[in-house]
């Protein structure tokens, strides 16, 4: 039981992360029809900024402000800077100029700030746990589970009850509907992609904190779950996203708590094997995104 | 004549193919304007253009008095154009409420907003009914109600109006067209494009016929009427 109880927590807590970085590329991608493969260096870029912040001894709060921003305002700088002028292109044109953008922003954070990890230590309490009866539930974990819900449940609340969050959802299912209305292009576009900033941020200051270090690829590996989350969930669809995130977080954890030692190696093989046979028998994913048919 | 819009030498294109050829069209203030042509005859297009959706169009285009050549939508809507576009194209996945919440919040303050969500529910009790509802879920002509109370939502004074009777059932289409002759009479401007040429003639002050992206005839309905010109406009597709 303890240990079922402890691995939950677990998967909850790796599921969420995924679950905020597909959330982060279904927005971008159901508005601006674009597949960010350069979604990792936003969270990348993020962990940078919260290194930076202890290297300049911030308080640990505005470590982690900065630690957002800098996802935020990574997000918007490649909007403007690479993706803007491509508006409009096809899929795959798209596809292209985010792997460009990706392998450069590698190559910039390799040569100015360090091809090797470099250290970030949370303060002790973050390590620390805490007992509920017999079990001993780490707080990391329990805090990372507190600030994704709390960050998707602000995210359903945005979309669901302000005015332009009715913008974004009206953009993923006519955006020349939404211009004909007078809404500015730019502007949903940008607050698409400072959305997912901001879910990267906040996804690299978990990733941050548990992990100890930043390194160029530190954004690579989760963001590639995270695409598998998009896909399983059924790309472009938000709450799919967000399924899909928790799947193969919680998919990921129990390969790892419960296969026999000579079969770990095959983990992530193991996984995906298990996210094709949904996929066999969910093609769309597990929660296809609404067409946004015109009757 | 006071002029809410006016074309001058329009042309689209889409790749090779021209949809509209050198289109010359004028819009009074404070009255209906119909545009008639067959299915493919380049209204619709002429509309987006003039919406300031199309990319390729040259020639010029003034509304109110100013030129809007090139303009962006959101300028062209600031401008007092408001459009309700082929098809309706409703936000479906929203609540009727939500599709008028976001038409208000792009170009009014939230209290402005707020005022005209309530007439607009008043002046279309059906919507007011229904206003939780996903506007997905309305009937073809309560959807087509929407797209106007939507359109009305920026206060226009020039709308656009692609075939609004499109699929609509007989009694339907009346009221569409008490509808459009009401927002006549509260002074606003309208560029009508129809199919059904007969019914918006007899609403229209005036009427352009287009044929394979040309005007093929210009003048008040009873001019228009009986023309051979409008049976081979429709004979021409
Ligand atoms: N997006 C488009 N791409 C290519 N051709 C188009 C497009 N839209 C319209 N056309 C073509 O332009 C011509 C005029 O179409 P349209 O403006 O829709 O006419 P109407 O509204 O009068 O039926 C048609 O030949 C149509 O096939
Ligand atoms: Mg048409």
């Amino acid at each position: 039981m303890d240990i079922w109880l402890q691995q939950f927590i677990n998967a909850l807590s790796l599921g969420g992360i995924y679950a905020m970085l597909a959330l982060g590329l279904a927005i971008v991608f159901s508005i601006a029809r674009l597949i960010n493969f350069a979604h990792g260096e936003i969270m990348t870029f993020g962990g940078y900024g919260i290194f930076l912040s202890m290297a300049l001894d911030f308080p640990i709060l505005v470590t982690l402000t900065v630690g957002i921003a800098a996802a935020v305002v990574m997000a918007l700088m490649m909007e403007r800077v690479a993706f803007r002028a491509m508006r409009g292109a096809s899929i795959i044109s798209l596809l292209i100029t985010s792997l460009a953008v990706s392998e450069i922003l590698k190559v910039l954070f390799q040569n100015f700030i360090s091809p090797r990890p470099v250290p970030i230590s949370f303060p002790s309490l973050w390590s620390g746990s805490y007992q509920i009866g017999e079990m001993t539930i780490g707080v990391a974990p329990t805090v990372s589970i507190i600030v994704t819900i709390s960050a998707l449940g602000g995210l359903t609340f945005f979309l669901r009850h302000t005015a332009t969050g009715m913008s974004m959802r009206a953009a993923a299912e006519d955006f020349e509907m939404l211009r004909l209305l007078g809404v500015r292009a730019n502007r949903i576009i940008a607050v698409s992609f400072a959305l997912s900033g901001l879910l990267a941020g906040i996804a690299a200051v978990i990733w941050t904190a548990q992990r100890g270090s930043v390194d160029p690829m530190m954004g690579t590996f989760p963001v590639l779950k995270a695409f598998i989350a998009t896909v399983l969930g059924g790309l472009g669809s938000l709450n799919g996203a967000v399924l899909g995130g928790f799947v193969v977080g919680i998919l990921e954890v129990l390969a790892q708590a419960f296969l026999l030692d000579s079969l770990a190696p095959y983990r992530d093989a193991i996984v995906l094997s298990i996210v094709i046979i949904l996929l066999l028998i969910r093609p769309d994913g597990l929660l296809p995104a609404r067409d946004g048919t015109r009757s | 004549m006071d002029i809410a819009l006016e074309t001058e030498a329009l042309d689209v294109r889409y790749g090779q193919i021209q949809a509209v050829r050198s289109i010359n069209l004028v819009v009074p203030k404070a009255c209906i304007t119909a545009l008639l042509g067959a299915n493919g005859a380049g209204k619709t297009s002429t509309v987006m253009a003039i919406a300031g959706v199309v990319p390729n169009v040259s020639g010029k285009v003034s509304i109110f008095g100013q030129d809007m050549t090139g303009a962006t939508p959101d300028t062209i809507i600031r401008a007092g154009v408001a459009i309700t576009p082929e098809g309706r194209r409703i936000f479906a996945s929203l609540s009727v409420e939500e599709n008028l919440i976001l038409a208000g919040a792009a170009t009014t303050k939230s209290t402005t907003s707020a005022e005209r969500r309530a007439m607009m529910m008043e002046r279309f009790p059906i919507l007011g009914e229904r206003r939780r509802q996903l506007a997905g879920l309305l009937s073809g002509g309560e959807q087509q109600m929407l797209a106007v109370a939507r359109a009305l939502m920026s206060g226009p004074r020039l709308i656009l109006m692609d075939e609004p009777s499109l699929g609509l059932a007989p009694q339907m289409v009346d009221t569409m067209f008490a509808i459009i002759e009401e927002l006549r009479a509260e002074g606003i401007s309208i560029l009508l494009v129809e199919q059904n040429a007969s019914l918006a003639l007899e609403i229209a002050d005036h009427a352009v016929v287009l044929a394979n992206g040309k005007v093929a005839a210009a003048g008040t309905p009873s001019e228009i009427v009986g023309q051979d010109i409008l049976k081979s406009a429709y004979l021409a597709a």
